[in-house]
């Protein structure tokens, strides 16, 4: 099956996993993804092989900042019904508290839907989604 | 590209330790080209499984972003007189290009001011040349001071055992 179809299959279902399946790099991370009712909640498991900071130890904020950049386009593709990977044009994270080497939570929110630009903001927690580790906000271009 | 001098070297020592105690950087193959005074150029190679889209073999931005952010908080080493373990407050990434597949992709980075509590960083990822920029980045990182971090992590990273 090709992505186009498999896509497209996903988005019918509502169901992202066949697609973040063909992603290496969501496969690296080890990025899940969950639906509950309408909505998506992404999930990132604890993997050694995410670990930036050895003493704590803590998930690379690379990768936080990647799972969240990815649950963003995941999210639009599904609210925008599109088969392609929006093309990302810049990404902003704050850092709010240190990421554990445990669950981690990602959802996000559709701020604006231009005709060629959407802004995204992404949440992300993990023992309490009241105690945010980070949030972000992403541009992509509508493909 | 200039030499490097004695204490380039250090530095580059001092960068190649901490690069490897992250293990995600390490994963990514990421490792320093050049350490100089306040200056770190970091290579990430090309491999399959940082893809973002099978169609394109296009480099995901989450590893251009972990390289970035692992440039921008190593050049820390090369800025401060001593180490410290600072973590990362915010970062902003814009993405000029996508990255060309099957080629390296380079993070060159400097600590533009260095305050008391604040390191403010720059750093652009490129390939093939300083001209094709493929990405630009900015970030500020907290000082907590030398002593938090552990003397026996910090020993590991400035090799005084060696």
């Amino acid at each position: 099956m090709s992505r186009r179809d498999t896509m497209h299959k996903a988005l019918e279902q509502g169901d992202l996993s066949a697609l973040v399946e063909r992603i290496p790099y969501a496969k690296m991370i080890g990025l899940v993804c969950e639906r509950f009712g309408d909505d998506l909640i992404f999930r990132l498991p604890p993997q050694e092989s995410n670990v930036g900071n050895p003493i704590l130890p803590a998930i690379h904020g690379g990768v936080i900042g990647g799972f969240m950049e990815l649950s963003a386009a995941l999210y639009l593709m599904r609210s925008q019904d599109t088969p392609k990977l929006p093309r990302i044009v810049d990404f902003s994270i704050d850092y709010l508290r240190a990421g554990l080497l445990r669950e981690t939570y990602a959802e996000c929110r559709l701020t604006r839907q231009g005709n060629r630009v959407a802004n995204v903001m992404v949440t992300a927690w993990q023992k309490s989604r009241l105690e945010p580790i980070a949030t972000a906000r992403a541009h992509f271009l509508m493909a | 590209m200039k030499k490097q001098s004695a204490q380039d070297d250090v530095l580059f020592g001092q960068v190649s330790r901490f690069i490897r105690s992250l293990r995600q950087s390490h994963l990514l193959g990421i490792e320093p080209v050049k350490a100089a005074e306040n200056e770190l150029i970091l290579r990430l190679p090309y491999s399959e499984s940082i893809v973002g889209d099978p169609e394109t073999r296009i480099i995901h931005g989450g590893a251009i972003t972990t390289l970035m952010d692992t440039a921008s908080g190593s050049v820390i080493i090369c800025a401060l007189p001593e180490f410290e373990l600072c973590p990362t407050l915010d970062l902003r990434v814009d993405y000029m290009r996508p990255a060309e597949p099957d080629k390296p992709v380079f993070a060159r980075a400097r600590a533009y001011r260095v305050t008391r509590n604040i390191v403010f960083t720059r750093c652009e990822a490129y390939q093939d040349d300083c001209e094709t920029t493929v990405a630009h980045c900015v970030a500020t990182f907290m000082r907590i001071g030398a002593d938090a971090s552990p003397k026996a992590y910090r020993e590991l990273i400035t090799g005084v055992n060696e």
